[in-house]
């Protein structure tokens, strides 16, 4: 009989849940309020008790954002985390957000360094119909798998789903990559500036699963291996535009509208145009798209983000003792 | 008391403005008010002028809702006439220039009709937005408009509450039509959603054009939801929203709302539910631009309006 290796990784101390870094996504700064709330409480009521194996660090990263209910002030917070962006000098004319961002790595980084936080979790809303998906830089960082794994068998009505983006960790830009692992935690669909009952629950729950995994893994238990669906990013399309005015001239086919993650085959349709013509995928590979139609990434010139799926297997983990 | 209605005579709708981009992150409208200024066929009628305009072109530069203040309140009397200088709101000094181009408000000079394009992020569906229950001409309209999209439903929203009507950029015509279609997020546009709004404008302009050409519309019934109350978000202390549209009521536009039913969640899953003393018909559940309006829906109850036959004058 085949032994499998367990693969042995350091206990998870800790942990920062982030909300608000794009200040319109609701469900993540009520979660985060409401977490920061029941702390308080909590203070309040008991003495500190033994801390247990797990810090958990509650973090609202844009805070002026949040107070416009804006997705950011001057630039995108999400994309400020790069080593270049991170390092660079402080001056007057520094973005509102890039300060922020310094600011935040000294918190829970710095990047790269072994003082950075075990394990980031940054909470997200998207305009799409993605339910909950993990968005990580990693195909093989076994603690954000396993997490993946266990809120997929634990929530079991909402698709849960594994995206990876193929970046280097120094040109890894968002703010779950500063912890030693992370990952955003995207649930959708819900409209920017509104929050949806739903949403906020799958995410209240995705939070409260994955701080129990963590707390598992602290305490010796092991994770049985197997196999598991990843979505590694490809490339992505943008909305045809009218030459002069940048103004898009199509819509999101209405066959493709909220088919987040079905497969999308070589002819199959793609916009629609004012004029009611079909514009079709002209790509040879069949990708599986999902960010269909975020609102935030009209500006970043992208209609639709596009995946290849493959089976990866993941060893059994347990705490490095 | 006459026993029938006699058929009213309503001057000709000669001038007819469709307003997209009041609130500059409502897709639908920009994109359609875009599309018809670069060529304008589809809109075209005999006998009318059909004026597609950007009313608030600076938030629409922006994608957001406005740049100082909500265009779509901005139409006061006071606002109206207050003396142009540097210190108005950049909405009040439009709102000052589209009263001069479409206006002005009160006057036999107005514009005949104006169509406000706008979006949603409740879902409402198709809804038409009347600001008055006595004009014919726009009960009439809408009656046309029901019956050709038909068996798809376009519902209307009366809003005549002294205190909660406001003071709208369509309201500078003397027939003021209100378009509004969800769900839609803001900063997004679906293709359903657009193709909706597109095909209500169509048979609106389709009614103006038979109207002008002398056509008699027979008196009919017009169900109305009618504004009457707004309804927040519980609140904290310190004014910060304590609970969520409850799963029940999120996504029920328009569906009876009886006393007892859940109506808020608080953020750790308590049911909050409402106590009022009768049924209501909520909308507007849920639309992101309320928050900060203190709505999380609009109370409504159900009536049925009587629209007089109308000719052309």
């Amino acid at each position: 009989m085949e032994v499998e290796e367990v693969e042995r990784l350091p206990r998870l101390s800790r942990v920062a849940v982030c909300g608000g870094t794009h200040g319109n996504e609701l469900s993540g700064v009520y979660l985060v309020r409401e977490l920061l709330k029941v702390k308080k409480k909590k203070k309040k009521e008991e003495e500190d008790e033994d801390g247990g194996a797990m810090s958990v660090l509650l973090v609202l990263s844009n805070p002026r954002a949040m107070q416009q209910c804006l997705r950011y002030i001057d630039t995108d917070l999400n994309r400020c985390f790069t080593h270049a962006c991170l390092i660079g000098p402080t001056l007057d004319k520094t973005p509102y957000e890039m300060r922020r961002a310094r600011e935040l790595n000294a918190m829970l980084g710095p990047k790269g360094s072994a003082g950075a936080m075990d394990l980031i979790c940054d909470l997200h809303n998207t305009t799409a119909n993605m339910g909950l998906s993990l968005i990580t830089y990693s195909d093989h960082d076994w603690i954000c798998m396993h997490i993946f794994r266990h809120l997929q068998r634990q929530i079991p009505d909402t698709p849960v789903r594994y995206i990876h983006y193929d970046v280097t960790s120094k040109e890894s830009y968002s703010l779950d990559s500063v912890g030693k692992h992370g990952f955003a935690m995207e649930v959708g669909p819900q409209p920017h500036g509104v929050v949806r009952s739903n949403i906020y629950t799958t995410m209240k729950s995705g939070v409260q699963y994955m701080l129990d995994w963590v707390h598992f893994f602290n305490s010796g238990v092991i994770f049985d291996g197997g196999f598991m669906d990843v979505f590694t990013v490809v490339k992505h399309i943008d909305y045809p535009r009218d030459g002069e005015t940048h103004n898009i001239t199509a819509a999101i086919h209405p066959q493709l509208q909220d088919r987040d993650f079905c497969l999308l085959r070589p002819g199959d349709p793609l916009f629609q145009t004012f004029s009611g013509e079909t514009l079709r995928y002209t790509g040879s590979e069949p990708l599986y798209p999902f960010f269909i139609n975020e609102s935030a990434y009209y500006e970043k010139g992208i209609a639709l983000c596009l995946a290849r799926k493959r089976r990866v297997k993941i060893p059994s983990v347990r705490e490095y003792l | 008391m006459s026993s029938f209605s006699s058929c009213q005579s309503v001057r000709e709708a000669r001038r007819v403005a469709i307003f997209g981009g009041t609130h500059g992150n409502e897709l639908s409208g920009v994109t359609l008010v875009h599309l018809w200024m670069k060529n304008g066929t589809e809109i075209q009628r005999r006998g009318v002028e059909t004026r597609p305009f950007i009313t608030n072109p600076r938030a629409v530069e922006k994608c957001s809702r406005y740049v100082d203040t909500d265009l779509n309140r901005a139409f006061t009397p006071e606002n109206l006439s207050a003396p142009a200088d540097g210190q108005l709101p950049y909405e009040v000094l439009r709102a000052q220039e589209i009263n001069r181009m479409f206006g002005p408000k009160g006057s036999p000079d107005a514009y005949d009709v104006i169509f406000d394009l706008h979006n949603t992020t409740s879902n409402m569906g198709c809804t038409l937005i009347l600001e008055s229950s006595k004009d014919h001409f726009n009960l009439q309209m809408i009656n046309y408009i029901q019956k050709a999209l038909a068996p798809a439903s376009c519902l209307v929203l009366l809003n005549e509450h002294p205190l909660l009507k406001y003071s709208t950029a369509r309201s500078v015509a003397k027939h003021p039509v209100g378009l509004e279609v969800g769900p839609q997020p803001q900063g997004v546009l679906r293709s359903n959603i657009f193709e909706s709004m597109r095909e209500i404008l169509k048979h609106a302009l389709d009614f103006i054009e038979l109207f002008n050409e002398g056509v008699e519309f027979p008196p009919c019934s017009v169900p109305v939801f009618r504004v009457s109350e707004r309804v927040d978000y519980p609140r904290d202390a310190n004014g910060n929203i304590m609970a969520m549209v409850h799963p029940n009521l999120q996504d029920c536009d328009w569906e009876p709302l009886n006393p007892g039913d859940p109506m808020f969640q608080t953020f750790d899953g308590k049911t909050i539910r409402y106590q009022g003393s009768g049924t209501i018909y909520p909308t507007f559940i849920n639309e992101a631009a309320y928050y900060e309006k203190q709505q999380a829906f609009v109370a409504t109850r159900r009536e049925t309006l009587s629209a007089n036959a109308v000719r052309k004058a």
